[in-house]
């Protein structure tokens, strides 16, 4: 355990990840303090250039950017940590299931499984949150559900494996009941993949919900990344910063969770490393 | 390998590929359900303005006063049958709307696939060449960074850069409609406004392939057959173009024909940035008119080609590596 810590935080690009997502979580955790003014409210003149009173300057109608991309971390991050423990628990169950059980139900499963992973996801998503109406929910529901498919397979996989070894074996005989096997045997030493794929797909998940923001289909109350670039994009020509700053923020917070994904990958799974 | 048994295997994807699309449809009906009032209001478009007796004769039509089941296989029947409503915001029915605008997207998914593919296996190559070297580091970090990027924020910035700062391309649509071009007038037209759509749905797949191509070249390179190589005495040029590189391009091909769906996906933001006349873009009309049977049928026809796409995928690979042997 010691040797996984030193080999995750020694590596420079999970550090540099690390940091800003500690200063983007604190941002959207302290929302309310670093920004009490609400992010719809209108406080200046539109289109006050950045580096004046306003630090990015304001939008088309004097809405403060600073104040909504700070209030927009939180919607993005909470929505994506959500929807990507959504998809988790109901990838991890369909795949344990699979796994575990075998047979018909595998089969039936992975077809399920490989049927969500053909149909196209994103128009997928858009459909669901068309059809559910545009809401913090819906939101959650498309991105999850679209989300599951990769995390399935990968605890089926991992499932088989591990239900072959000597201890699991050792808990059939003992008497054990299969859900106490599951959960107390087998899914334990799924976690590592697990945790790795985790992230990647909460990063995932912010571009999903920005791209929907970005389309008209957030959430009407909650001030998003994506939809700032989106009202700011009749006036590109303009007001350049209303669309390039929103978007950098989104760059660098994936890019974030991105870095310290694979470090995470590569300390957890040290022989990979030369790959 | 004879064409009879390429034929044989053809139609068994074909028939592999029905459960698919019976399951699209379903999940459309499914959706259907899901959505607030009862099927008709949605067929005729919500706030589309049709009238109540064609509402009526809708829900007669659909039997929506029978159970769930006997509605179901009254849906499924008609998509079947090509049948997938009429969209009044339109005006038309929604299966010639959808094939008019089919070729565009098909355009601009074939050019994307195309840079993609290319772009990720020279730079793939390259980085693995140069592997540990500053050229292979700054490869990766692009690559890392293009893969963090949303797809319409990319798109935005190019257009404020190419089309806004040095004003060198169009910003959006297919072709100039003022300036009636014809023959290759036309093409040349339509190919500049394909620049930039192009490389904004390919930036991310580029970095994609790019670094399985570096990988699966890093993976060759300790291979028995690539120490047979250099025992005969080739040179590492050979070595890596005749060899190691269409080894390593197979994993890039298969990776390249799953992402068919995503890429679709990621047309319809493309194209709804730089107004390209596709799919994507009706997808994102009828959003804004709530025609969610328009919705559902370009949803249905998306998942038909994603899967036609792969079929079609799967056959170019069997006939590019002959040690896949057809059962």
């Amino acid at each position: 355990m010691q040797g996984f810590w030193r080999r995750f935080l020694r590596n420079p690009r999970v550090a540099l990840g690390l940091l800003w997502l500690a200063f983007i979580v604190a941002l959207a955790v302290g929302a309310q303090i670093f920004a009490p003014v609400s992010p719809f409210a209108i406080v200046a003149k539109p289109f006050e250039p950045p580096l004046g009173d306003f630090l990015f300057g304001t939008d088309s109608l004097g809405r403060d950017l600073m104040s909504g991309l700070i209030h927009g971390a939180r919607t993005s991050l909470l929505i994506a940590i959500i929807a990507t423990l959504a998809a988790v628990a109901f990838g991890t169950l369909v795949g344990a299931l699979a796994g575990f059980y075998g047979g018909f139900v595998d089969d039936a499963l992975m077809r399920i499984t490989e049927f969500f992973q053909t149909i196209p996801s994103f128009i997928f998503a858009i459909v669901l949150v068309a059809i559910l109406a545009p809401s913090g929910t819906s939101l959650v529901i498309a991105i999850a559900t679209v989300s599951w498919p990769p995390i399935a397979r990968v605890v089926r996989g991992e499932v088989l494996t591990i239900k072959s070894r000597e201890f699991v074996q050792a808990a059939i005989v003992a008497g054990q009941r299969d859900i106490a096997i599951l959960l107390g045997q087998v899914l334990p030493n799924t976690l590592s993949p697990l945790i790795v794929i985790g992230s990647l797909l909460v990063a995932n998940a912010i571009l999903i919900e920005s791209a929907l923001s970005f389309l008209g289909l957030g959430a009407p109350n909650l001030m998003s990344w994506g939809f700032q670039i989106g009202a700011g994009r009749p006036f590109l020509r303009d007001a350049w910063w209303l669309v390039t700053v929103p978007g950098v923020a989104i760059l660098l917070t994936v890019l974030s969770i991105n870095l310290v994904g694979e470090g995470l990958n590569d300390a957890l799974n040290p022989r990979l490393r030369d790959l | 390998m004879g064409s009879a048994r390429l034929l044989r295997y053809v139609v068994r994807r074909l028939l592999q590929a029905v459960p698919v699309v019976l399951g699209v449809v379903v999940l459309n009906f499914l959706l259907l359900q899901l959505a607030p009032g009862d099927a008709a209001t949605v067929l005729a478009g919500e706030a589309g303005g049709a009238p109540l007796e064609y509402i009526q004769q809708l829900r007669q039509r659909f039997g929506l006063d029978q159970p769930v089941l006997v509605q179901l296989v009254h849906y499924v029947k008609n998509i079947l049958t090509l049948d997938l409503g009429y969209s009044f915001r339109n005006a038309s029915p929604v299966l010639p709307l959808i094939l008019a605008r089919l070729w565009p997207t098909l355009l601009l998914m074939g050019m994307a696939l195309f840079i993609s593919v290319a772009g990720g296996v020279v730079l793939g190559l390259l980085a693995a060449v140069w592997v540990r070297s500053w050229k292979d580091h700054v490869i990766s970090v692009v690559a890392i960074i293009a893969y963090a990027m949303p797809l319409f924020w990319v798109g935005l910035m190019l257009i404020l850069l190419f089309s806004v700062k040095l004003d060198w391309l169009p910003t959006s649509g297919m072709e100039d409609a003022a300036a009636f071009y014809e023959g290759w007038e036309r093409v040349i037209d339509i190919a500049r406004h394909l620049i930039l759509p192009s490389i904004t749905l390919s930036l991310f797949y580029i970095a994609l392939y790019a670094r399985l191509m570096r990988a699966t070249m890093l993976d060759q390179r300790g291979l028995e057959y690539v120490t047979t190589a250099r025992a005969k005495g080739l040179t590492e040029e050979q070595i890596t173009l005749r060899h190691m590189l269409r080894n390593a391009l197979l994993p890039v091909v298969t990776v390249a024909g799953v992402q068919v769906g995503s890429l679709l996906g990621g047309s319809v933001v493309v194209e709804s940035v730089f107004a390209w006349p596709g799919l994507g873009q009706l997808a994102f009309q009828s959003l804004f008119a709530r025609d969610l049977n328009l919705l559902l049928g370009i949803f249905f026809i998306s998942s038909c080609l994603v899967v036609a796409v792969n079929i079609l995928v799967d056959v170019i690979y069997l006939l590019l590596d002959p040690r896949i042997r057809v059962g």
